[in-house]
């Protein structure tokens, strides 16, 4: 077969949203794969084995992030009927849930103002620049309101999306742990500290563990992108 | 595609695109999807029924969340730069902080809860004794 065509298939292919698309849903199988052969092994969270496989791709490949995601973002656009959605298991746990308002409102409301600050403060500290700051900011908000609110107080949303996987995934892979450790069982608390400091990816992680706490960590996630869309521009204009 | 899992899709669309219109008229901080999410919930307790025909589409979603992360996760690339010239605060603050915010939550939430189920016992008791 001729190099030409070779090379003007390729080209075509590399501009295209199939592209993208395709290969993010590949990784995305291989990763889970990965996974599940581990007996679902958090440190092999398929978000970090998929990410990784896709930036050696686009390393290896020359392509561009934007025209990766000119595929990927029908699989990004999905985060949004997705967050619609969790509106289902919290109806289903409702019950559980108007037991217990008063607590997990308590929780809800500390829990984004620590997770704003200790991360504000830490790495203040160690002597990030304030753009950054502000972009670590809403690290612990589900991504669609995190890179709203980065955008709000001048952080950088495409930076922010990336803290927030980070986040999702440090808190999926330790969060169990941490809870074992710290001795906490019910499904109900360990669901909202996950919801809170975790999101989207401590949620995915939390309905592995069970319905409960899969269904409490959506419910705290999708409270605490309420509140921290109130709480965070308040407490950043504060620290600085 | 079943017609459940399709209705289920159209209505979450649906919904989403009501939150959207909202903040935007009402020009509210919190992102459309959350308002639309806020909005099904309501309507799950108007339309018992909704709930089973929403079921699929939900499910299918929900179970695979990972996914629709990856995108963003990729969007590391482009920072590659900043971050590798502050990779010690914002490792640390992305360890640290995460840990500390899950424990402190669970704590506060466990806390809460006890404190206030005394105090339920507590009232109970005064009850039981004019």
């Amino acid at each position: 077969m001729n190099n030409t065509a070779l090379t003007q298939i390729w080209v075509y292919l590399a501009a295209s949203p199939l592209f993208g698309l395709t290969v993010t849903l590949v990784a995305y199988q291989i990763a889970h794969h990965v996974y599940a052969r581990s007996g679902r092994n958090p440190l092999l969270n398929p978000v970090v084995t998929a990410v990784l496989l896709l930036i050696g791709l686009l390393l290896l490949t020359g392509i561009s992030y934007q025209d990766y995601f000119a595929g990927a973002q029908f699989v990004h656009f999905l985060l949004g009927p997705a967050t619609v959605a969790l509106a289902i298991p919290l109806y289903r746990q409702f019950a559980r849930l108007r037991q217990l308002w008063l607590p997990v409102l308590v929780a809800l409301v500390l829990g984004v103002s620590i997770g704003g600050l200790s991360a504000v403060l830490i790495a203040g500290i160690l002597g990030a620049d304030s753009q950054t700051l502000l972009s670590l900011a809403p690290k612990s908000v589900t991504a669609p309101v995190a890179m709203g609110i980065a955008e709000r107080i001048g952080g950088l949303p495409s930076l922010t999306a990336v803290l927030v996987v980070s986040t999702g995934v440090i808190g999926a892979v330790f969060g169990t742990k941490l809870f074992d450790w710290m001795g906490i069982q019910d499904d109900s608390v360990r669901g909202i500290a996950m919801g809170v400091a975790a999101h989207g990816i401590g949620t995915a992680r939390a309905f592995q563990v069970s319905t409960e706490m899969g269904a409490f960590s959506g419910l705290a996630m999708a409270l605490s992108a309420f509140l921290a869309s109130v709480i965070l521009p308040w407490i950043v204009s504060w620290v600085q | 595609m079943s017609a459940d899992f399709l209705f289920g899709i159209t209505v979450l669309l649906i919904y989403q695109l009501v939150g959207e219109v909202i903040t935007r008229l009402l020009q509210l901080p919190v992102p459309g999807p959350v308002i639309g999410m806020l909005l099904l919930f309501v309507s799950l307790f108007l339309h018992r029924n909704l709930e089973q025909r929403l079921d699929s589409a939900s499910t299918s979603l929900l179970a695979h969340l990972s996914l629709l992360f990856v995108p963003a996760g990729v969007g590391v690339i482009v920072h590659f730069g900043r971050i590798g010239e502050q990779w010690l605060p914002i490792l640390l603050a992305l360890i640290l902080g995460t840990l500390l915010t899950l424990a402190a939550t669970a704590l506060i939430m466990l806390g809460t809860s006890r404190l206030l189920g005394q105090q339920q016992k507590q009232n109970q008791g005064d009850q039981q004794e004019p």
